[in-house]
């Protein structure tokens, strides 16, 4: 998330959108304040965190769960959530 | 010379609105701006004026529909005052947020409670951060020729921001005057069909006013504030252009008597051909005063306000609207603000008058300037005065 935004010289006037489907490149994950690190070591693969992510940002691998942090904004839902504590949330650094 | 007509201040914006090809006209009629979009609607009816009126039921509705037709190409006009601006408020800066180059007449009327349809600022002045140019006509004439040439800086690449051009209710919108028109193929070569930046075309589908969170709102800003920059280039080259089509000259501001002036009062709009007449019978009987008129308040040309201040030694600065609870009005307010960053150190002092459409009398302003030259030696400064409000 550490990838520089445009500025306002290269940014289309009025805050236009001038293409469709663009929604998809707008990354909403640095809106995050705590970010879920995920023990995978200790994660039994439930899948109760993909469940209740609000963001989809849950991905599902063959063993273990990992976060899309593009998209996670650090809402602790899945740490929550988690039956073996194994998602811990740290502050972003600033 | 042009050819000459009569017509007010309401009138005369029509007329150039009818001349400028303007596509889409919605408005919402309100005393004093009435008459400018009735007669709209006729030249319309009339089929003098191939536009599409849209009649709405608001004036925050007026301004919607222009924002709508402006995003597709079209150009655009409306017109309000007073209540009816203030309607319009939250749509103002979607007009400016928007980067439309609708052009708004605007006949200023004071603002409720209590109830009064005459003419002071408090409308245009209580939305002067709306992100629009501002521009104030002292006359009809100049009501006719700056909203033709308002067209031609709002639909400016580099500008792209509405514009407002406002005339004092009744004292102008309804003065019937001599005025000097163009013929309407001069316009149109002044003023070819708009070539908008971008529109909104349902081949080519984009999104406008999408959601702008913290991390890009700012840079939209920052480009409102770079366009309003850029115009103070715009406008001198538009100013520049329509002098050698009209033979007339406008810029920032007037200056009149300022060459050699000791004291001087600065005011917007009708108050200054007072003024100036005031001005013109005090010079000749030997006191040196002059008359400071800025034509465009936003953006405010503080460089060509410096420029024409000269060695003068004190300022009366006359405001038509309240800003209740600050420590001066509003123009005064910018006033001693471009003071401080260029470094001058006048005798400044604030006058309301004018409000709800009280008389500002020929023996007001002398006043007014026999003060100005009595600061200009005490060095006495930075008070309010209260023009003619009774105890």
């Amino acid at each position: 998330m550490s990838e520089k935004k445009p500025g306002w010289k290269s940014l289309p006037i009025g805050g236009y959108l001038l293409e469709s489907g663009s929604a998809m490149k707008y990354k909403t994950g640095d809106w995050r304040a705590f970010k879920p690190i995920i023990d995978q070591k200790k994660c039994i693969n439930c899948l109760l965190c993909w469940i209740y992510c609000p963001d989809s940002a849950i991905i599902r691998l063959e063993k273990y769960v990992d976060v899309n942090y593009d998209y996670c904004k650090g809402c602790g839902i899945c740490a929550n959530e988690c039956p073996v504590k194994c998602i811990t949330m740290v502050e972003e650094e600033r | 010379m042009g050819r000459v007509m009569g017509l007010t201040g309401n009138e005369a914006i029509a007329y150039a609105v009818k001349q400028c090809n303007v596509d889409v006209v919605a408005a919402y009629p309100i005393t004093p701006q009435t008459i400018m979009v009735e007669v709209i609607s006729e030249y319309v009816y009339n089929g003098e004026m191939d536009a599409e009126f849209v009649c709405v039921e608001s004036e925050h509705s007026a301004l919607s529909a222009c924002i709508g037709a402006s995003l597709t190409g079209a150009r655009v006009f409306t017109a309000t005052a007073s209540q009816g601006l203030a309607l319009m408020h939250e749509m103002l800066y979607i007009a400016s947020g928007l980067r439309c180059p609708i052009v708004m007449g605007v006949a200023n009327r004071a603002l409720s409670a209590p109830l009064n349809i005459h003419g002071d600022h408090s409308d245009m002045m209580g939305s002067r951060d709306c992100g629009w140019i501002q521009i104030y006509a002292e006359n009809s004439q100049e009501a006719y020729d700056w909203v033709i040439q308002a067209f031609k800086i709002a639909e400016d690449h580099r500008v792209l921001l509405p514009v407002s051009v406002n005339i004092d209710g009744f004292i102008l919108s309804h003065s019937m005057e001599r005025v000097e028109v163009l013929e309407d193929w001069e316009v149109s070569k002044f003023l070819p069909p708009r070539k908008p930046l971008i529109t909104i075309d349902p081949t080519k589908p984009i999104t406008v006013g999408a959601l702008c969170l913290p991390d890009y709102y700012f840079e939209m800003k920052f480009q409102q504030i770079q366009a309003l920059k850029e115009s103070f280039k715009v406008i001198s080259e538009v100013n520049a252009e329509y002098e050698t089509l009209a033979e007339r000259k406008y810029g920032f501001l007037e200056t009149y008597a300022m060459d050699d002036a000791e004291a001087a009062i600065i005011c917007l709009g009708s108050t200054a051909g007072t003024a100036k007449a005031v001005a013109a019978d005090l010079r000749s009987k030997g006191k040196k005063v002059g008359v400071i008129k800025p034509w465009v308040y936003r953006p405010f040309p503080e460089e060509e306000l410096v420029k024409a201040l000269g060695d003068v030694k004190a300022l009366a600065v006359l405001d038509k609207a309240c800003s209740f609870g600050a420590p001066f009005n509003a123009l005064c307010s910018d006033v001693i603000t471009t003071l401080y960053r260029y470094g001058k150190d006048l005798n400044v002092f604030n006058c309301l008058h004018g409000l709800g459409g009280r008389d500002i009398t020929p023996s007001d302003l002398k006043i007014i300037f026999d003060e100005a030259l009595e600061v200009a030696k005490t060095g006495k400064k930075g008070y309010v005065k209260y023009i003619g409000v009774r105890e």
